[in-house]
């Protein structure tokens, strides 16, 4: 049976992007509707109850999220809504921004009544241009038409929207790091504790939350738990710490594939499926050798190699939901932007590409991922003159993984997600470095990929 | 009462709110850091403080499987902290009920070397030439903690040097492994914020607002903040090895705040001043103006040696030949007019001196009197941190205080001890008929000292001045005697809140000069070399206001009570 999209149900409409047409397929009914006969509480418990985890790549479950805010707190509180989608090959959240906005602004409104803020952030990266107007105008149009401001639906319920458009960074992504950018210092993702919700953007208590989960609110409260239930995956019972996988995700599928695509599935599809069937299949007839899953940020997928305790089975075949890449050694399942890596390309190129993305966004306050990042990408481009030394392989895999905040060393998981890559492609992939070594020939690609952008 | 246990050894911290640096030095180890500085915030991004982190409930140690930054990590009762250094613990007390397979240490010692080798990536081998060299926490803690070989055979970044970043200060920007003090000093201490960090990642590098160069009173701190060679001052700039350098000491002499120091000197040549920290007197920082106003004590300007007026003008004599007839002179003058002889006595002296020199002039005659120099006052107090208009605002930091004197409060006390009121300067400036007049100034700069003349001043008969320079007052001398630098001499002075501090001598005057203190006990007829811990001691008892320094105060100085003088 083929799955019905539901958060991108508009997008092929004409005009998906303006109220009246929003309004006429039952939006901003569900917020009306919340302000009626809903206290923020049961906003709150509908959420929690729902199973919504975060769509921003943790995966921390939102209404959880939401109750950690002081009780009784005098306010302001804010919301910051994570719009810096800079993960390279995702562009999930760009697509619900640019083609239907006003299903992301009424997640916003129903979040803000949910934790009693009247100022919500939106924090787009710079890069999205498209988005930034398409916003703009649709922030305009909720004002002229009296759902954004003072008393809204006639209640007492007033919230106004900030626009904010970043300046370029990937580290504006963490959630401390965004808070800083907004208030006009450099991105330096904050020491915590005191986590956002304590205190965070201008000191005041700060929700940070995905534009995706914003729109999944949404649905959460028009169409109720048990629809969003009835998608995903359950809590794995023999994982007591699994909160399971629900509702609909956005995946994104990019690099080596027929059709590139963003496209709406229930939690937990296959790689193989998502790749072979909605992708098109990997390009020019070739067979992939690597797959992200996920965000460069979360390692790399070997193709080939056999799934332990599953017959048949290859890494190939994990679904997707938010522990099956962990059971092959990537960091999680991310932003769901799936990457996938022919085997005509070779893995220092690759390897290269990504080192020189992290190296190029790590913030650069804490030392090890500073300087670790640095010397990821001077070993590779040595790589990629043909000049790499088997003892880089094990500097590599060193210094990979003992950056980041699972060992503890810096404040953000910015460098877990710079060691990541290059760790998993080290060990999965490490014959083929090896014999890039033994070949010592420079790369087949004269330059780099260029760096592009607003900085 | 909070118990934490740093690498087994339990410290009671009672109700203090620590952080693990803190809590490792209260149990007398030491836990390496860089961005990590009392006076600032915590930004936790060196990674040089990593330690393992656990607690001790019902006998039970639980340690949590990462590393720490030990700089953010606040300790509460039951805490466990493991070091890197667990390794090199004191023996004597029982290793803490870790889990037996749990190996202390392994982790935060990997950590530590792991950052020391990042931190190594792009720094360059200049230690040969880099000024830091010898005291630059990277070479120490890389000896100490880090890795014997480099792994690293690529090119190391080379970003150009910013020696244009502020007309004192330079940047060897290769040397940075931006901890960020510097920035965060401007921000929060001088709050003039000239310094920023710009680029990301591995290129970053601090630097100042174009057209912005780092101007502040307060901005030689940062070169003392860099815990390595990056940020150097230029004053100092290849002058000496700082293993050369003997370290005193001292208390600054160009302000009332009187900043606790140390006197870096070399073959009795003062190179550089640092603050030294005493949060009784000015905390953890000093003012440019005293950092870099040392210069006075090396110049060739200075009056060297004992000099007599005759009928050829002024013409060097021993000692032994003007002495006696100075107190000749004196004594004649006293028995005359005995309340026409004034000694003046100037905040730059010590307490001591004050005292000796004082006890000299009224035993020549009870009626003579003692006036107080004079004080020069420079606009008014500075206060930091600024606002972005330039304005102080609370809480302040730092005070650089228009008082340009170092103990005019010690000085008035002893005065008024002797006299029972203090004469200030401007009343005898303006008497005329004095017939003796001792001058004993040491007054750094001239010019403070001539301002407080009026122009048409005419001397007495009998005009004795010890003084650094020559001034007006010299032209008109009798008696030219060599004075000596706050930096010649061991000695007290009392700041503008009633801070005691004794200092030691850092160098020796110019070789044919005698210090006040020794001339003053030469004419009291006292032998040989006086010692001003003994006159320290007959002070205390004489003044009641020196009381509490009877005994030897500690390094910090000590408050005593001020009354209004």
């Amino acid at each position: 049976m083929k799955y019905e999209p539901i958060l991108l149900a508009r997008i092929h409409k004409p005009n998906s992007h303006q109220l009246e047409g929003y309004r006429a397929d039952g939006g901003y009914a569900a917020i009306e509707q919340a302000l009626v006969d809903k206290k923020p509480a049961d906003v709150i418990a509908q959420v929690k109850d729902a199973g919504l985890r975060g769509r921003g790549g943790a995966g921390f479950p939102t209404g959880l999220k939401w109750t950690f805010l002081p009780k009784d707190h005098p306010g302001p509180i804010y919301l910051c809504v994570n719009a810096d989608e800079s993960e390279p090959c995702t562009y999930n959240n760009r697509i619900l921004m640019e083609k239907d906005p006003h299903q992301v602004l009424e997640g916003i409104m129903l979040a803000c009544y949910a934790i009693r803020s009247e100022k919500a952030f939106f924090y787009v990266r710079y890069e999205y241009g498209t988005a930034y107007r398409a916003l703009e105008a649709a922030i305009a149009e909720l004002y002229a038409a009296g759902l954004l401001g003072k008393n809204i639906f006639g209640s007492d319920f007033h919230l106004d929207i900030v626009l904010h458009r970043g300046a370029g960074a990937y580290i504006c992504g963490e959630e401390t790091g965004l808070i800083e950018s907004l208030e006009g210092k450099r991105a330096w993702p904050r020491i915590k504790p005191p986590f956002p919700a304590i205190e965070g953007a201008f000191r005041k208590p700060t929700i940070v939350n995905n534009v995706e989960t914003m729109a999944c609110v949404t649905q959460i409260m028009r169409r109720g738990i048990d629809w969003f239930k009835s998608l995903g995956v359950p809590p794995d019972p023999k994982n007591p710490r699994d909160a399971g996988s629900y509702g609909p995700k956005l995946y994104t599928i990019a690099g080596h594939v027929e059709k590139p695509v963003c496209v709406e599935l229930p939690m937990g599809v296959s790689l193989r499926e998502l790749v072979e069937v909605h992708g098109g299949g990997v390009w020019k007839g070739r067979k992939a050798k690597a797959v992200n899953p996920g965000g460069l940020s979360m390692g790399f997928v070997d193709v080939l190699a056999p799934l332990k305790g599953e017959d048949g089975k290859t890494e190939y075949d994990i679904p997707l939901d938010f522990n099956g890449p962990g059971k092959v050694g990537c960091l999680g399942l991310g932003t769901a932007a799936v990457t996938v890596i022919d085997d005509q390309t070779s893995m220092v190129d690759v390897l290269h590409n990504v080192t020189q993305f992290f190296s190029h966004e790590s913030c650069g306050q804490c030392t090890p991922c500073r300087e670790g990042t640095g010397w990821m990408l001077k070993i590779m481009e040595r790589f990629r003159r043909g000049l790499g030394r088997r003892e880089d392989l094990d500097i590599l895999v060193d210094v990979a993984d003992r950056i980041g905040i699972i060992p503890g060393t810096t404040i953000c998981g910015l460098s877990d997600g710079a060691g990541w890559p290059v760790k998993t492609a080290i060990r999965k992939f490490r014959s083929e470095f090896e014999e890039a070594i033994r070949k010592g020939e420079p790369s087949r690609y004269a330059k780099p990929l260029q760096m592009v952008g607003a900085h | 009462m909070a118990t934490v246990y740093v690498n087994d050894v339990p410290v009671e911290i009672g109700n203090d709110r620590l952080n693990c640096v803190q809590a490792v030095a209260r149990a007398g180890q030491f836990l390496a850091h860089y961005c990590y500085h009392e006076a600032l915030t915590v930004v936790a991004s060196c990674r040089m403080c990593m330690i393992e982190m656990g607690d001790l409930k019902d006998g039970k140690v639980t340690m949590i499987p990462k590393v720490f930054p030990g700089c953010q990590t606040p300790v509460k009762d039951g805490t466990v902290i493991v070091t890197g250094d667990y390794a090199k613990r004191s023996v004597g007390h029982e290793p803490l009920p870790y889990d037996p397979k749990y190996v202390p240490g392994k982790l935060a010692k990997k950590a530590q070397a792991d950052t020391l080798e990042g931190l190594l990536i792009n720094h360059p081998l200049d230690c040969p030439v880099c000024d830091k060299a010898g005291e630059c926490k990277l070479q120490d803690y890389s000896f100490e903690y880090g890795r014997a070989e480099s792994r690293l055979i690529d090119p190391k970044n080379t970003p150009p040097n910013k020696p244009e970043l502020s007309s004192k200060i330079t940047l060897f920007t290769d040397r940075c492994i931006m901890c960020t003090r510097c920035v965060r000093f401007t921000r929060e201490i001088s709050g003039t914020a000239e310094l920023m960090v710009k680029n990301r990642g591995h290129h970053e590098e601090i630097d100042v607002f174009p057209g912005r160069p780092l101007e502040n009173r307060l901005a030689g701190n940062v070169v003392d903040l860099c815990p390595v060679g990056a940020l150097g001052s230029k004053d100092f700039l290849y002058t000496q090895r700082v293993w050369y350098l003997k370290n005193t000491d001292g208390v600054c002499s160009l302000c009332s705040t009187g900043c606790s120091i140390h006197v870096d000197t070399n073959k009795e040549i003062v190179y550089r001043l640092r603050p030294r920290h005493n949060p009784a007197a000015q905390g953890h920082f000093m003012c440019d103006d005293g950092r870099w106003g040392y210069h006075y004590v090396n110049s060739g300007e200075r009056i060297v040696r004992p000099m007599m007026r005759s009928d050829k003008g002024l013409s060097p004599v021993s000692w032994y030949e003007m002495l006696p007839k100075l107190r000749a002179d004196l004594t004649q003058a006293a028995a005359a007019q005995p309340s026409q002889v004034v000694a003046v006595l100037s905040p730059f002296l010590t307490a001591e001196e004050a005292f000796l020199w004082g006890t000299f002039i009224k035993g020549l005659s009870p009626q003579a009197r003692l006036a107080l120099g004079p004080v020069p006052v420079v606009g008014e107090d500075d206060s930091y941190p600024k606002n972005v208009h330039g304005q102080p605002v609370e809480p302040t930091k730092f005070t650089i205080r228009a008082e340009k004197c170092p103990n005019r409060n010690g000085v008035s006390s002893v005065l008024k001890q002797l006299q029972g009121d203090v004469i200030p300067f401007e009343k005898i400036a303006g008497e005329t008929g004095l017939s003796a007049l001792v001058f004993v100034g040491g007054y750094p700069n001239r010019e403070h000292l001539q301002a407080a003349f009026p122009p048409n001043w005419k001397a007495p008969a009998i005009l004795v001045v010890q003084d650094l320079f020559s001034s007006s007052l010299t032209e008109q001398a009798r008696y030219v005697l060599p004075g000596t630098a706050a930096f010649e001499k061991e000695g007290t002075f009392v700041n503008h809140a009633g801070l005691a501090q004794v200092f030691a001598r850092a160098v020796r005057p110019p070789i044919e000069a005698r210090g006040e203190l020794q001339v003053a006990a030469d004419l009291l007829g006292r032998k040989g070399l006086v010692q001003a811990a003994g006159v320290r001691k007959e002070l205390a008892a004489a003044v009641p206001f020196f009381d509490g320094l009877a005994d030897p105060p500690s390094p910090q100085g000590k408050r005593l009570e001020l009354t209004t003088v």
